[in-house]
């Protein structure tokens, strides 16, 4: 059976703008994207190492008062979750990875995919211009709750939040356009062989994650939209009667409920946006170094797309103490705590996974050790979290804050760079620098630890976020300042560290190791391209067919411990349910 | 768990057809979402104890007409397009598009009746839900003029009849959507009443 | 081996971290320690887990760390395995959910007998209302919100006259009864939040929320906004001061009732007061409603802001170091643009409030008349 491709006849592009700026290459497209969000994450960290200032020494800093305090929290949440994680992942290693997973020359709409890094851009120029504008930034939380957020009393009220919702209106297109590409291609667009149980945790990881946005990005649509009306047009769907400083307003009716509940809908989903990707990536990289087959691949795969699913109805766990109706309460613990059950299935088989392994301890390897480690911790105080009577205590305290940075932004972020480590080679062509790769991970991993383990304990002492000081509170004792001092200078060690990673992606890609095509001897299909880095087109003048599944790692009797994907049948190594070829396959 | 089985036989341009069927199918599934959920917020915001509900303006009869009627002509042009009957397939397509800017067109001027009775989008809820709802559709049917514009120059003398075929199909596929999302937001709007959501809610 | 050996300290120095830290629950001042023993419960079971897999995993790195000659063993799956897996993880999460939900079930039904006690959030302060001898809450409405109204009482209900007001953050509560709170807001999202007590809840405008809770401890507690609120929100302290009945009775007698506060505002002034002072007397209100008073005391005691006692006619020292008056034209420029200069000794947070020039002149007029006797006395 021979996949004949029209695009084989396609021409490449000539000229340096089409090749590098307005490309239609997703490989170029997912540089673009990743360099992006990682610019704009480093203003992101920037951020938070303000915050953290103010936290560790208050009042110290007079230039940080509270309206800049707060636009800082708002901006610093909203760039890292949306703009930097959901990018990184989703436009960033779905667009490089998708297409040399599953044996395509690029992604079934490429003018289309191009547009969408176009549109994202624009979406962070809107978001950055906030700063520029009368009264800066929104300040009224990542989460936008109103009326506050469009009420005099907090930061941005009147120019900021309107550009934040602009740009989150903007940048939801962008992962719309994006994300048809990504699931249309998985669907449509793989080779011949690959069956959708033969393709790699990663595309599984980022191709869930992409229904998930489809579904979930419009809930924060029109929301973004409704409040975007009360703000400019003083409709009241979100705004109750309110006397505002004084000022009688002329809203009535509506419910601050009402945005919360279509927020979170969208909000839980993203979190699994962000971390089933990582959760496919680290599968991928702990088989390819510890050169073993992930345990239990279709387990795996089913409890990405069970997470995926129940990601769905969970949402109102963000909402135990928000005056909802309180019997939603035993319908959301439930809901949350069962979804424990294949995630947890999901930490096990990583585990299983190094048993018996060939553990090479590279710097890709002691990227995916530490997930395990914070991906568990900050895994399970979700179960404190979850359950709503503990929950309703610690809501709102630095176990909340805590908690999410270990799961989403350690943890995720961890994945990041130990597979950036890893398709480093594949990209360029060169390794990044060892050595500033270990230095980088030891600051990185034991610096974030330190920063949120402790933290959570002033949760539970009660310690509420969001708060530009604590002057004047008898209940916090002075060891509890002591300590907010210490996560900051560890934050502010953490965050220069990040500036050696910066500068060893820059060195390396012009002057880095040059790498073989595949040096870590990974069997999955994009380490399989003629050309290192690959070419327009992946794969030269035929398509590659695959006869077996991605993790064929130390197969008894095999001559290497490890069997590419693209390999002759009688290489052996298939899945542990072999594929059935139809019976009528023509020569 | 099914391994899933691929086409055989794929060229190259049905793989690209392929492609366009189920990302259409993908989009029809993402601005589903989008309406369901605003239909969600409609919903519940119906509860609030300022809720009163607005007549909807006659032209919106006229507006469905119109959408039905374009939904048929893209039909036909979809058959004629698979007959390679290409003159037919012009003026249908043609004849659709036409009245899907004719609907837009009487959208505008229910909205315009409205706001002479001086039912603006903050005057009350359901007047704000009207216009939205009504403004996110219009953009969507928008947005199928502009592909139906790309479709328009290539079923005159098409050099991929097979190709075209499928993109008229497409058109006519998202005309129906489109057409399914008025019928339910149309109800919706005119008979959706909190006295309704009570009943279906069992909040008698 | 370096990552083995680190992965065991943390796991050994996290636990003993927790066996010595300073920082835990509060101590426990309401009913709810059905809360805490669930907390521990959860802290045991996720405990376990986190030690026995993070050491699992220390023991496979080091065991199965790479060595020349030797080769990864090939199990891709483990039905069985998986199996066990699923129903031990399972068994555990209904361990920790049933004694949450069992708890929950309780927070989500106030005993009947409760007191009610209602709490109103406004940017930036508290206020309170008790029933009074009647028993029974009158009706509200952001309608009625006044300066004299501040809580949007309605004057037309007969169960809201009797109703004890209290205007100030701290409110008394009697030892032992059970409190059911109800919660309310004019403006935007609040929580109020007493660690000790542990239940809490968010407060939104347009609807009353509502938790439970009995106090079992004497004392006097801060509560925290534990809901963003705007710039102020660090700054949204109460009291809540928890003491017997009969300390709490004497209490609640020297309280006004809103039947009070209106006559206070209705009784026609007397011969001292007119002209200017009715500015002042409109300042005053001003001061209320604008949420000036959060942060600005007449009595001299200290907060987030000056103190307005006196504060008019002294010589104000800035955070740089510059001196000024504070006349007219300091305290109009001041309230207009709160951002452009620093006191020494404050937090630079004063958010810029809309005011009239009407209304502006009547606020100057109120913090001067708090303020020294004569603008050319500069002594304090």
């Amino acid at each position: 059976m021979i996949y004949a491709d029209a695009d084989s006849q396609h021409h490449a592009p000539q000229t340096f703008i089409t090749k590098y700026v307005w490309s239609q290459d997703h490989k170029v497209i997912a540089v673009q994207y990743a360099s992006t969000a990682i610019l704009v994450g480093l203003v992101g960290l920037v951020l938070s190492n303000l915050m953290r200032l103010q936290i560790g020494f208050p009042g110290v800093f007079a230039f940080i008062n509270a309206e800049r305090y707060y636009q800082f929290v708002t901006m610093h949440g909203m760039i890292m979750v949306i703009y930097l994680l959901t990018a990184l992942f989703l436009g960033g290693f779905g667009n490089y990875l998708i297409p040399l997973m599953v044996g395509a020359r690029d992604m079934v709409f490429p003018y289309m995919n191009m547009l969408s890094f176009w549109v994202y851009l624009l979406s962070v120029i809107v978001l950055m211009a906030s700063f520029f504008v009368p009264g800066g930034p929104t300040g009224a939380g990542w989460t936008l709750y109103p009326p506050a957020a469009i009420l005099p009393g907090s930061p941005g009220f009147e120019w900021g939040i309107i550009l934040m919702l602009v740009s989150l209106l903007i940048f939801i297109v962008a992962t719309t356009m994006g994300g048809l590409n990504y699931v249309t291609t998985v669907l449509q667009a793989r080779c011949e062989g690959m069956t959708l149980l033969r393709m790699p945790l990663s595309v599984w990881g980022i191709f869930v994650a992409t229904i998930l946005a489809l579904l979930a990005f419009p809930a924060l649509f029109v929301s973004g939209v409704m409040m975007l009306l009360d703000k400019t047009l003083h409709t009241s769907f979100f705004m109750p009667a309110v006397v505002s400083l004084g000022q009688v307003t002329n809203y009535k009716g509506g419910s601050p409920l009402l945005f919360q509940h279509l927020f979170w809908f969208f909000g839980h989903p993203e979190v699994y946006i962000v971390a089933l990707p990582a959760f496919g990536i680290v599968s991928d990289l702990i088989s390819v170094h510890a050169r073993k087959a992930i345990f239990g691949y279709r387990t795996m795969v089913w409890a990405i797309v069970v997470i995926g699913g129940l990601s769905f109805v969970v949402w109102a766990h963000h909402m135990f103490v928000s005056g909802m109706n309180p019997w939603f309460g035993f319908f959301f613990a439930t809901s949350t705590l069962i979804i424990a059950v294949p995630t947890a299935i999901k930490v096990y088989n990583w585990v299983l996974t190094l048993w018996r392994g060939d553990i090479h301890l590279t710097v890709p390897m002691l990227f995916t050790l530490a997930f395990i480690l914070t991906f568990l911790s900050g895994g399970l105080t979700g179960l404190f979290l979850g359950n709503v009577s503990v929950d309703i205590p610690l809501s709102g305290t630095y176990f909340v804050v805590a908690h999410f940075h270990m799961v989403m932004g350690v943890a995720p972020l961890l994945v990041v760079f130990g597979g950036i480590y890893h398709w480093f080679p594949k990209v360029t062509g060169r390794m990044l620098d060892d050595r500033l790769g270990q230095f980088h991970f030891w600051v990185t991993f034991i610096g974030t630890y330190l920063i949120y383990f402790p933290m959570h304990y002033l949760g539970v002492l009660g310690m509420p976020r969001r708060y530009y000081n604590y002057e004047h509170y008898q209940f916090i004792p002075a060891s509890a300042y002591t300590l907010n001092a210490f996560i900051t200078v560890v934050a502010l060690t953490v965050g220069v560290a990040q500036l050696v990673y910066v500068y060893n992606l820059v060195w390396s890609t012009f002057r880095g190791q040059k790498a073989d095509a595949n040096p870590w001897r990974a069997a999955s299909l994009e380490w399989a391209t003629p050309n290192t880095p690959p070419v327009h087109g992946n794969w030269g003048a035929r398509l590659p067919v695959v006869y077996r599944w991605a993790y064929a790692y130390s197969v008894p009797g095999a001559p290497k411990d490890f069997i590419a994907q693209d390999a002759p049948p009688e290489a052996g190594g298939q899945e542990p349910e072999p594929y059935e070829r139809p019976k009528e396959a023509p020569a | 768990m099914n391994a899933a089985v691929l086409m055989p036989g794929a060229t190259g341009s049905a793989a690209a057809s392929r492609a366009l069927d189920t990302g259409l199918w993908v989009f029809i599934g993402v601005a589903s979402t989008l309406f369901g959920l605003f239909l969600t917020a409609y919903v519940m915001r119906m509860d609030g104890a300022d809720w009163s509900t607005i007549a909807l303006p006659p032209q919106l009869w006229l507006s469905s007409g119109l959408l039905l009627g374009g939904s048929v002509l893209l039909q036909r042009a979809s058959a004629a397009a698979k007959g390679a009957r290409w003159p037919a397939v012009q003026t249908l397509l043609l004849a659709g598009g036409a009245c899907a800017m004719a609907f837009i067109g009487v959208q505008l001027w229910a909205w315009q009746s409205l706001l002479a009775a001086r039912v603006m989008l903050a005057s009350n809820p359901a007047a704000s839900f009207f216009y939205v709802l009504t403004a996110l559709h219009g953009l969507h049917v928008l947005g199928g003029l502009i592909a139906w514009a790309a479709t328009m120059p290539m079923v005159s003398q098409p050099s991929d009849p097979a190709g075209v075929a499928r993109r008229v199909a497409l058109c006519a596929r998202y005309w129906h959507f489109l057409l399914a999302v008025w019928v339910v937001l149309f109800a919706a709007l005119g008979w959706l009443t909190p006295d309704v959501v009570r009943f279906i809610c069992g909040r008698g | 081996m370096a990552i083995a050996l680190v992965l065991l300290v943390i796991v050994v120095g996290s636990v003993l971290f927790h066996l010595v830290t300073p920082w835990w629950t509060t101590p426990l001042a309401s009913n709810w320690k059905q809360m805490d023993d669930t907390l521990t419960i959860t802290l045991a079971v996720t405990g376990f887990f986190f030690v026995v897999i993070n050491l699992f995993v220390v023991y496979t790195v080091w065991r199965y760390r790479h060595r020349e000659g030797q080769r990864a063993a090939y199990e891709p799956e483990s039905k069985r395995l998986e199996r066990w897996l699923i129903g031990l993880t399972t068994v555990g999460i209904i361990g920790l959910l049933a004694p949450g939900l069992a708890v929950y079930a309780d927070y989500v039904r106030p005993p009947a007998d409760a007191l009610q006690l209602e709490i109103v959030g406004q940017q930036w302060q508290w206020r309170y209302r008790l029933p009074g001898a009647s028993g029974k809450l009158g009706g509200s409405d952001a309608r009625f919100v006044s300066a004299v109204n501040p809580l949007g009482l309605d004057p037309a209900d007969p169960a809201g006259q009797d109703n004890i007001v209290i205007l100030g953050n701290e409110v008394h509560l009697p030892l032992g009864r059970p409190i059911k709170v109800l919660l309310r807001s004019h403006d935007v999202l609040h929580d109020f939040f007493v660690p000790p007590f542990r239940a809490r809840m968010n407060i939104v405008p347009g609807q009353v929320s509502t938790f439970w809770f009995t106090p079992t401890q004497p004392g006097r507690y801060e509560s925290l906004c534990a809901q963003l609120c705007g710039v102020g929100h660090p700054n949204m302290r109460g009291f809540v001061v928890v003491e017997d009945e009969a300390t709490f009775q004497a209490w609640l007698k020297q309280q006004p009732t809103f039947a009070t506060t209106l006559a206070a505002v209705a009784a026609p002034s007397t011969g001292a007061r007119a002209g200017a002072d009715a500015l002042a007397e409109q300042g005053r209100s001003l001061a209320q409603t604008k949420g000036c008073v959060a942060c600005h005391t007449v009595d001299g005691s200290p907060g987030v802001g000056p103190t307005w006692k006196g504060l008019f006619g002294k010589t104000e020292t800035m955070a740089d170091g510059s001196t000024a008056l504070v006349d007219d034209a300091y305290v109009k420029a001041f309230i207009r643009n709160p951002q452009a200069r620093a006191v020494k000794g404050y937090a630079q947070i004063m958010p810029k409030i809309d005011l009239t020039d009407d209304e502006l002149a009547a606020l100057t007029s109120y913090i001067r008349s708090n303020g020294s006797a004569s603008i050319d006395k500069a002594q304090r």
